[in-house]
């Protein structure tokens, strides 16, 4: 191994250095200052007389007088089952004091394309006991379903809640299969606090033995925000492919892994795309996401959650648009909701389950459930522009059932929704509180719905305005 | 993607950066295909300056250093024609998934070279000529029975010369031994190359005039789009797009289906691959993979693939055009395809145009949808390809220059809606928004095959959805009561028209596929109920009656029924009759 003390650029996170052999793109690089100080860094560009290298760790310290070592290989993570109830920083180090991490096998964290031929079409159903989501956007194994959130959001309180009750049904899970999730947690660029909160919660919950934490936090270099979700995702593929778990990854926040990205891109003067992130970042927001999934004849599967803060609540802002077009749909946090203190503030109608269709219906949820889903979502979306019309002329000035509608809309948002951050609902419950909404409107306005569900669950009058009965709330 | 055994130059990498590597002491042309580095991955010439060749590589390069060697093989990127085609999931290079998967196992490795289709496999070829019979390029000399339900006809390659049949080979044969020989010596095997980034000629394009039925009521029924013809599919996320792509790929009336899916996701493919082989054909009754090839690059697979996709996928379309046959061709999205070559123009530091796209975008996407149409063939026959493409606008923002280059070439506009998305109103399909310039060529198809007053149905349905929005506007500010009962009774017309006809559901076994004459049976039956309702409004009753009779919310049910007819006329009688009833 050659060492160069031949830098002749620092800027930002980058370093050039002059070398007189050939270095491979993507090596890792070894720097260390005059004070004994070691950082890693990555290759990003190489050609025969230099290297750009990019910094993990800032390139505090770094001068011409820094030595630099070129590894030869490409970042790889050590990985083992005993990973599982660990917590790392966000470049796979211990920081819990515990033993050293014996690998099992080190693994390269740019992780190859999955064939697609290879993929098993993920469909099977994941209770996550919070109705908005198991009622009308529905995660399955396998699926990758981010959450669209916003600053001052309980974006986290709801990740948590996910990974405290995911499981799967076990009249859906095959015999003797474990029915619960282990956790990867990656948090990059998060507050401490932030990381307490996950922290603390796993640790009352019991869930940190089945988890592995890797944690970059927001006073961490921004560059090492890049490198973090791949050591997450290098270590649930691991999990999933090699030791048969269900892995529920949770990556947290993207915007800051973004941000980083871009602080990359304009370091190294690349030309930018839109609001100055790289030109690439959806190219590269896809190496990531599109590493859940299930492969026929494995055990085990990689479900993601990545949860991303929209800057100015604006959805169409280059993350969470270039998100949308890669993830299998979204779950959208709504300022409103959550002002009017429903729980979670899950805005239905913006969110999505693309896979939602295969994982439900007969013999997994129930008959009825796509028809109440698709009911459910075109009379609130019909109840929420009933709302903006009510403003201008008043409520006197809507017919009956009009009125109807805006009951419905009152209940879905009071009953169905807002059910608390500690309460555990089965899916049977949360079709059947579905109901107790539906039932507010008359019998004819449910289109969406076959004929034989409405005799065996429809409950209301078409005579009377509204059902008063108050659904069974167990609040935990 | 053919593997090309002859090198005819070598040079050495100098620098790597991403999918862009530069090499010097290249001798190459532009679009030369090129293997890079000690592991053969393979690339495209993209620049040539001086002595430095810029090569966009097909592969991951990790791990590629300066100084490793660059092999050219001379020739631009071609695909692999033949029987073998279909029934098979390529990369965007066009290797198969399947043989990559046996090789390198799930996850996909790099430096595998593999031919597009099996030069081992034996087909068994019937010829059409014999010797003494003179063929020109794009004559047929025999049929090979491809799948179940495509012949495959062989052609005489279109750089061929062509002359006087001396030697025909009947029977079993691989793809590269000669099966018909002419007396220039020039020897026709079932086995093709053609350069993906060159059209494949043809003698004349028409105007078309038949309607490629897709069997979803919108589209048919408002805005089709005709065999041999352009469409684009715009649409923020959410709004449908694949759904909608796959339904066409499912249920259009086309002979040959080919699917790219550039730069999506890997479970949606997944999907396709599982499902397309179980699914049938409504057209032939025989799966509907016998007719279909998936091109799947996606969205973390090599860029450069995926802006190569594109090509393989047209230059496959036009080989079975070539044959006689109807293609169509969905491409998912092209959205990625045009981020791709904004991608790889970034690292070649070119000048950035409108959004950072090259300034070629537009000229780009104007010659692959110009590679559409509906053709005479080199020997007189009648083919066409259909080119569909979806459109993913960041934002959802219709102005920026992807869509708005792709609309200024396609003559069909399907407009996915955000909102329409959000009620769950499937197909999102904006009915102001969306466009078809085909509307008037093919009405003669439409009168003569479904229904003489084909054209006024539709015309009478866009009037009430138009009278609708302006009714609409008044309503979101005085209340729907404030409105006379005409168009309160035009509202409710409306809304039968949005959710009986407009409105259809790609995961319901009946009403996935609604053939043209139930689309028409659909929009008649509630044309019905309003000339029956408005006779009745007429008449004296009151509208509330009117609007709330038990038989009309029925109409919203004709389209899960499997025996429509019947239902419809029953369904017809008993509105009539209940809305006379009450007066």
């Amino acid at each position: 191994m050659k060492e160069y003390q031949t830098i002749t650029e620092v800027s930002g996170p980058l370093v050039y250095v002059e070398t007189d052999e050939p270095i491979g793109y993507d090596e890792i690089v070894e720097i260390e200052t005059p004070s004994g100080e070691v950082k890693r860094g990555q290759v990003l560009e190489t050609a025969e007389s230099y290297v750009a290298i990019q910094v993990f760790e800032g390139t505090e310290g770094v001068g011409q007088d820094a030595s630099v070592r070129f590894l030869g290989e490409t970042l790889k993570l050590p990985v083992t089952e005993d990973l599982l109830g660990r917590v790392l920083d966000g470049s796979g180090n211990p920081i819990d004091g515990g033993p050293e991490i014996v690998p099992d096998e080190r693994r390269d964290i740019v992780g190859a394309a999955i064939n697609p031929t290879a993929r098993e079409y993920p469909e099977e159903f994941i209770q996550t006991g919070i109705s908005a989501i198991d009622g009308m956007n529905t995660l399955v194994r396998g699926q990758k379903l981010p959450i669209f959130s916003a600053s001052g959001l309980p974006h986290s309180e709801l990740a948590l809640q996910i990974a405290r009750q995911a499981s799967v049904p076990e009249d859906v899970a095959d015999e003797g299969e474990e029915t619960e999730f282990a956790v990867v947690f990656a948090g990059m660029g998060i507050t401490q606090e932030e990381a307490n909160e996950f922290m603390d919660d796993f640790e009352r919950t019991g869930a940190l033995e089945r988890s592995v934490v890797f944690l970059n936090l927001a006073d961490d270099p921004a560059v090492e925000r890049t490198v973090t979700p791949r050591m997450a995702l290098t270590t649930a593929e691991y999990l999933a492919f090699e030791e048969g778990y269900h892995v529920l990854t949770i990556l947290t926040d993207m915007t800051n892994y973004c941000e980083a990205l871009r602080e990359i891109g304009a370091a190294r003067e690349e030309v930018p795309g839109r609001r100055g992130y790289p030109g690439y970042m959806y190219t590269d927001l896809a190496q990531l996401y599109e590493r859940a999934g299930r492969l026929q004849g494995e055990e085990g599967s990689v479900t993601q959650i990545p949860i991303l803060t929209m800057p100015g609540d604006d959805d169409t802002h280059p993350i969470p648009d270039l998100t949308g077009y890669i993830t299998e749909g979204q779950i959208m946090l709504g300022r409103e909701l959550n002002s009017q203190g429903v729980e979670p503030p899950i805005d239905v109608l913006p969110s999505l389950s693309r896979l939602m269709d295969d994982g439900i219906g007969e013999g997994v949820t129930r008959a009825d459930h796509s028809g109440v889903s698709d009911q459910l979502f075109a009379s609130y979306a019909e109840g929420k522009d009933l709302r903006d019309l009510v403003n201008i002329v008043g409520r006197e000035a809507l017919d009956e059932r009009d009125n109807k509608v805006l009951d419905f809309a009152e209940a879905f948002e009071g009953e169905f929704v807002d059910q608390g951050f500690h309460t555990n609902r089965d899916v049977e419950d949360t079709l059947d509180i579905a109901w107790d909404v539906l039932s507010i409107l008359p019998k004819n306005e449910l289109s969406r719905i076959d004929e034989e569900f409405i005799e065996e669950y429809y409950e209301g009058d078409e005579s009377v305005a509204g059902d008063e009965t108050e659904t069974e709330e167990a609040e935990a | 993607m053919s593997q090309t055994d002859t090198v005819t130059d070598t040079g050495e990498i100098a620098s790597v950066s991403g999918p862009v590597v530069t090499a010097t002491g290249l001798t190459a042309q532009m679009n030369d295909v090129v293997y890079v580095g000690d592991e053969g991955l393979m690339g495209e010439v993209i620049e040539i300056e001086g002595d430095t060749t810029t090569i966009q590589v097909y592969e991951e390069t990790s791990g590629i250093s300066p100084g490793q060697p660059v092999e050219n093989t001379g020739e631009p990127l071609t695909v692999d024609l033949g029987p073998g085609v279909l029934d098979t999931i390529y990369d965007g290079v066009q290797r198969p998934l399947d043989v990559l998967e046996d090789e390198m196992g799930a996850f996909l490795d790099r430096g595998v070279d593999s031919p597009g289709i099996d030069l081992e496999a034996s087909w068994d070829f019937s010829p059409t000529v014999s010797a003494g019979d003179v063929v020109e390029p794009g004559d047929v000399v025999g049929t090979v029975p491809e799948t179940v339900s495509i012949e495959h006809k062989v052609l005489v390659p279109p750089d061929f010369e062509g002359g006087e049949v001396v030697e025909v080979n009947d029977g079993e044969h691989t793809v590269t031994e000669p099966v018909a020989v002419l007396d220039n010596g020039e020897e026709v095997t079932m086995h093709q190359e053609w350069p993906v980034r060159q059209a494949r000629p043809s003698e004349e394009k028409f105007t078309p005039t038949e309607p490629l039925i897709t069997g979803q009521r919108v589209q048919d029924g408002l805005f089709p789009i005709a065999k041999g013809g352009t469409a684009a599919i715009p649409g923020p996320f959410g709004s449908g797009k694949t759904v909608t792509q796959q339904q066409l790929a499912k249920w259009s009336d086309a002979d040959i289906v080919v699917y790219i899916g550039c730069g999506e996701r890997g479970n949606e493919m997944t999907e396709v691959i599982e499902d397309f082989p179980d699914l049938t054909d409504p057209k032939s009754g025989n799966p509907l993979m016998a007719r279909t090839t998936l091109i799947a690059n996606t969205s973390n697979m090599p860029v450069a693939a995926r802006e190569s996709c594109i090509y393989t996928g047209i230059t496959i379309a036009e080989f079975y055009r070539d044959m006689g046959y109807d293609v169509a061709l969905m491409a998912d999205s092209t959205s990625r395809w045009a981020e791709a070559m904004r991608e790889i123009s970034s690292r070649l530091e070119e000048m950035p145009g409108e959004g950072g796209y090259p300034a070629y975008l537009a000229a780009r996407l104007a010659q692959f949808y110009e590679r559409a149409g509906r053709f005479e063939t080199l020997r007189g026959e009648e083919g066409s390809v259909s080119v569909v493409g979806a459109v993913s606008p960041p934002g959802g923002d219709f102005s920026e220059p992807v869509t708005q280059n792709t609309l200024r070439i396609v003559k069909t506009f399907w407009a996915l809606d955000a909102d329409l998305a959000e009620s769950r109103h499937f197909p999102s399909i904006n009915w102001t928004e969306s466009y078809s310039l085909y509307k008037d060529q093919l009405d003669p198809w439409f009168e003569e095959n479904v229904a003489p007053d084909w054209p006024e149905e539709r015309q009478w349905a866009v009037d009430v959805l138009d009278e609708e929005d302006e009714l609409q506007e008044i309503v979101q500010l005085v209340g729907r009561d404030a409105l006379p009962d005409d168009q309160r009774l035009t509202l409710d017309v409306a809304r039968y028209l949005r959710e009986a006809f407009l409105q259809q559901d790609a995961f319901h076994d009946v009403d996935t596929f609604s053939p043209p004459e139930k689309t028409y049976e659909i929009l008649t039956a509630i044309h019905t109920y309003n000339d029956e309702a408005f006779a009745a409004l007429e008449a004296g009753a009151p509208i509330e009656e009117i609007t709330s009779i038990d038989a009309a919310p029925r109409l919203n049910r004709i389209a899960t029924q499997e025996e429509y007819e019947e239902y419809v006329e029953e369904l017809e009688a008993e509105i009539t009759e209940q809305l006379q009833a009450l007066y």
